[in-house]
């Protein structure tokens, strides 16, 4: 039984066909990661299953429960944490506002610590700026705040939408690092990613998305060598 | 010297009132980006309710009446709170919910024709079904003192009544305690996080839907409270279509704007500025501007510093 199921989804903004009849799985404890470019619709896909944006037709399934029609904040209780394209951290408040706001479902006091301490051992820096307002941050520590504030529901399943977006490519692997690190610890994660290699050689599965269709999926060491990918993706 | 002081406390104490309201818009503003022009109707309804409340305990307007014991006082201003937020939790559910994915102008124009049904509605009065019904009906009434009429302190010729001690201090209270509520409690928090930007809240697992409905419900009871003191401190109630809650709304989004909207401390500082600018215009210029005062105030602040006093200039970042 996949931990999450996608089964035909449409999504249209308008008359604008977003995803056409995707299909994938994802299994408990992997990396699976979905690349295309620019515009290919690997967004609309995450903020579909987040609920953000609702499917014409198609169901989402998650441990077997239909989630399709649920409300953003029903999908975060059921497991699944979204980190958002472009961080979307809340500049105004402070770092611990920001993680005690990924905490906002869980209101034993010790959990809260506990996932507090959890995050803080997983990005020290964050702990060093723990009163500083979330806006202060670089670009870097940011990514990783957004990251800590998902981890703190303790999802079963964490959506990731471009990570690696507009950090160095230091900050990239350290990143990439964390995001194994997370996955070794029992969470399964969802990698949506511009950057192929990078995404490719952390995931163990993976599928291409093309203007709003899978158009390959396969293990991602075989797509790593694929011919078209490595032309289309991978910069020959 | 007697006329400074008196002034002071006079502007002090209508212009936490002011506050009181005009946190109701900041409030709504900052989670929904629009101008709750239903508010100040809220109020009308706040100090009407207060009025329909104090009568339901057999009290009534006069001189050889008697105060009743400070805890119906209370019970009023709690009653009236807690109708008020019912009736602000349904204006959003029924006029203002339907519409959360539309254009933010036709979100401005149902708040104005909330408006104007809230005025009217409460006028009604007439036969039904041969039944006479009436909700507060069309004329001015005179709501019952609650508080006793009593000089706290003599200064000079200034007398500092107790009511304006009533008024200060539980305005004083309201604020500090709203305060608390957004800085300091989870539901604050998530408020806050819903007026940076809905998405994202929702993401961490906020309802949004429903601190949007708090906002709302504590909004209005503010403007509850800000219409029962009133009503302590002017007996004289003009029926709810009267321009003068018009007026004073007005003047509270004044308040708010000055301050800088969709800022807490700003929609307080605002609105004891605003108290302040009226009554020492109206001691020291003329009576007759009294509104004008307030208006070129906001004039002057929207050319100077269109932010407001507290607010930061807002940057879209694309």
């Amino acid at each position: 039984m996949p931990l999450l199921s996608v089964r035909n989804l449409d999504v249209c903004y308008g008359v604008i066909s977003a995803l056409q009849e995707v299909s994938l799985e994802i299994n408990r404890g992997e990396i699976v990661t979905l690349i295309g470019s620019n515009g290919a619709g690997k967004t609309t896909l995450l903020r579909t299953i987040s609920a953000l944006v609702r499917p014409r037709r198609g169901a989402i399934f998650f441990n077997d429960v239909e989630i399709t029609r649920l409300a953003p904040h029903e999908i975060v209780r059921r497991g699944v944490c979204h980190v958002p394209e472009g961080r979307q951290i809340f500049a105004n408040l402070t770092v611990h506002e920001n993680l005690l706001l990924g905490g906002y479902q869980e209101r034993d006091a010790n959990r809260i610590r506990a996932s507090l301490d959890r995050c803080f051992s997983l990005f020290p820096v964050l702990a060093e700026r723990r009163e500083q307002r979330a806006g202060t941050l670089s670009g870097g520590e940011q990514q990783m705040l957004a990251i800590g504030r998902a981890l703190m529901s303790k999802p079963q399943l964490l959506l990731l939408d471009e990570p690696s977006l507009g950090l160095a490519p230091l900050i990239v692997r350290k990143i990439f690092q964390i995001i194994r690190e997370i996955n070794a610890e029992g969470t399964t994660v969802f990698l949506v990613e511009q950057n192929a290699h990078m995404a490719l050689t952390v995931a163990h599965r993976a599928y291409v998305l093309q203007t709003g269709r899978v158009i390959k999926s396969d293990v991602a060491s075989n797509l790593l060598q694929d011919p078209e990918v490595k032309k289309a993706y991978l910069g020959g | 010297m007697t006329q400074l002081i008196q002034t002071l406390t006079d502007g002090i104490a209508v212009g936490s009132l002011y506050a009181l309201i005009a946190l109701g818009y900041t409030l709504v503003y900052g989670i929904l980006q629009f101008i709750n022009f239903a508010h100040s109707d809220v109020f009308a309804l706040g100090a009407w309710l207060s009025f329909t409340i104090a009568t339901w305990f057999g009290l009534a307007a006069g001189s050889g009446a008697t105060t009743p014991p400070w805890y119906i006082g209370l019970a009023v201003l709690a009653l009236a709170m807690i109708g008020c937020g019912i009736v602000g939790f349904l204006i959003e559910r029924l006029a203002y919910k339907p519409l959360r994915a539309a254009p933010r102008l036709n979100v401005l124009i149902t708040a104005i024709g909330v408006s104007l049904l809230l005025e009217n509605v409460g006028q009604l009065e007439g036969m039904f079904r041969g039944h006479h019904f009436k909700i507060f009906g069309p004329y001015p009434k005179a709501m019952p003192a609650l508080i006793p009429d009593r000089v706290l302190l003599h200064f000079a010729a200034v007398q500092f009544r107790l009511v304006d001690a009533v008024v200060l201090g539980t305005a004083l209270f309201l604020m500090v305690a709203i305060q608390w509520l957004v800085f300091r409690t989870r539901l604050g928090m998530a408020m806050r996080a819903v007026s940076f930007n809905h998405n994202s809240a929702a993401l961490m697992g906020i309802n949004v839907s429903r601190i949007i409905s708090a906002t709302f419900v504590l909004g209005s009871m503010l403007a509850a409270a800000a219409g029962f003191l009133y009503a302590m401190k002017y007996a004289q109630l003009k029926q709810t279509a009267d321009n003068v809650w018009v007026l004073l709304g007005l003047k509270a989004f004044v308040a708010a704007v000055v301050g800088g909207i969709g800022n807490i401390r700003g929609a307080m500082l605002g609105g004891i500025f605003i108290g302040l600018i009226e009554f020492f215009g109206v001691a020291y210029l003329s009576d007759k501007y009294r509104d004008v005062y307030v208006f070129s105030l906001l004039i002057i602040v929207l050319l100077v510093r269109p932010s407001g006093i507290l607010g930061k200039a807002t940057v879209e970042k694309v």
